[in-house]
């Protein structure tokens, strides 16, 4: 679960965050949505725990960020649009780096597991520079979930991904990724983050102004709403 | 924590055995400065012996100067940094990793590189002394430099900053390498240099401290 409080962050003078209130329900997937600008990044950053917030309060999975941040990075995954791969490293050295930084049991089936997942086992032993972006986006789901996290954080995993590669991606989301997740996953894109989430809300200028359940809206009226609150 | 600090020096070793790219252009450089200050010195100083400790710590400094911009670089490409910063660790373990590892790129890349500036300079004597003052240098200029190098990766001029920022700093370090180097080459016991050791210890276990307890405030955001 991910509660968030009165959330600022600020810039210097310039506040990012104004007051952000939202929470994630266990196993819930929330898609934010919002403009360029609109503070969603910040916001992810904030929740990795790679950013400190101005004030305001985050628990996640009962666990508050100021104060128990290793405790919160064990617990969550993170897919954005950097892989957070190494280049010159194949996905079996990439996958066994970070499982030793995460403590992972049974590191090497586990490795086996997710690259088999997300169907680069075949790629296991080639330097990831060889792969195209799309593969390594896969491979970054597989470096996220790979130290079984209960909450998982997505900031726009599709950018850079042609139009195949971004429904791939998604689909691959969906069955191996969000499982019996807490998902927060950030996106431009309204018909896709309203067919994934559970949930949606809107961000922008800072402030949520929009939250709804996804059974209660369609794209044409959820699309409607969005362009009327970014206005 | 010792796990993690050796994960990270590992990653870093198995990378760099890959691309070589760090280990070759400190190589390089290094020769190039000995090998070009031996021959402007030969032509114009009549005792060469007199520049050889201050030529061999210049040739260090600058190609752990090279080391060190590379290592931090390497983490930003692809948010390598942030993939690490998400690990559930104090994040002074990065440090030592980070650290870690440009040592043992300066100390490969000197224990190369000694040899040949021997054969260059022709000091007077070996002391067995000597290994232990290049390696307290080494230690101080990489605990340091690993600071400044998370620093200086996050600026836009980030491969001109690090010097800018980096060799003000290490003034001390290198004064009292120098002085120590010459000393021995001199045939001086270590015992008569013990203000220049004391600057030299007390500068690694200063600069070891600050680092490690600035370390998480650097890379923060």
């Amino acid at each position: 679960m991910i509660e968030i409080r009165g959330l600022v962050k600020s810039f210097g003078h310039k506040a990012v965050l104004k007051g952000i209130d939202l929470e994630v329900t266990d196993g819930q997937f929330l898609t934010l949505v919002g403009p360029n600008g609109a503070g969603k990044t910040t916001l992810i950053r904030i929740l990795a725990t790679l950013s400190k917030a101005t004030s305001g309060t985050v628990w996640m999975d009962g666990f508050d960020l100021a104060d128990e941040s290793i405790d919160i990075r064990r617990r969550m995954g993170l897919v954005s649009h950097q892989t957070l791969l190494y280049d010159d490293l194949t996905p079996d050295e990439n996958l066994r780096f970070y499982g030793r930084m995460y403590d992972v049991p049974d590191l090497e089936d586990r490795i086996e597991a997710v690259l088999q997942q997300v169907g680069l086992e075949g790629r296991r032993h080639d330097p990831v520079r060889t792969f195209s972006r799309g593969m390594q986006q896969r491979l970054a789901i597989a470096r996220a979930i790979l130290h079984r996290p209960s909450v998982l954080l997505l900031d726009e995993p599709d950018t850079g991904l042609d139009q195949h590669a971004a429904e791939m991606l998604h689909e691959l989301l969906v069955t191996v990724g969000t499982k019996d997740r807490t998902v927060l996953m950030t996106t431009h894109n309204l018909e896709r983050g309203l067919s994934m989430g559970d949930r949606v809300a809107i961000l922008t200028g800072g402030q949520i102004v929009y939250g709804a359940d996804k059974s209660t809206l369609d794209v044409k009226s959820f699309r409607e709403m969005y362009y009327r609150s970014v206005k | 924590m010792l796990r993690k600090i050796l994960t990270i020096v590992h990653k870093d070793i198995i990378a760099e055995l890959r691309t070589k790219e760090m280990f070759s252009s400190m190589f390089v450089f290094a020769l190039l400065v000995i090998v070009i200050f031996n021959f402007a010195f030969e032509l114009r100083i009549a005792n060469v012996k007199q520049v050889a400790p201050g030529v061999l710590w210049v040739a260090f400094t600058f190609a752990g100067m090279l080391g060190l911009n590379r290592s931090f670089i390497l983490e930003k490409d692809k948010g390598c940094l942030e993939g690490l910063l998400l690990a559930p660790v104090d994040r002074s373990a990065i440090y030592f990793g980070k650290m870690l590892g440009n040592l043992i790129f300066m100390s490969v890349v000197e224990a190369i590189v000694l040899p040949i500036f021997w054969v260059l300079f022709n000091p007077p004597l070996f002391s067995p002394a000597l290994i232990l003052i290049i390696v307290l240098g080494t230690l101080g200029f990489a605990g340091v430099g690993t600071l400044f190098s998370a620093i200086a990766v996050h600026t836009r001029a980030r491969e001109v900053m690090l010097p800018i920022l980096l060799f003000p700093i290490v003034v001390p370090l290198m004064i009292a390498a120098v002085k120590i180097t010459g000393g021995l080459l001199d045939g001086q016991p270590l015992s008569e240099m013990r203000n220049w050791l004391n600057l030299l210890v007390g500068f690694d276990v200063i600069f070891l401290t600050v680092s490690y307890m600035t370390f998480d405030y650097v890379v923060e955001e």
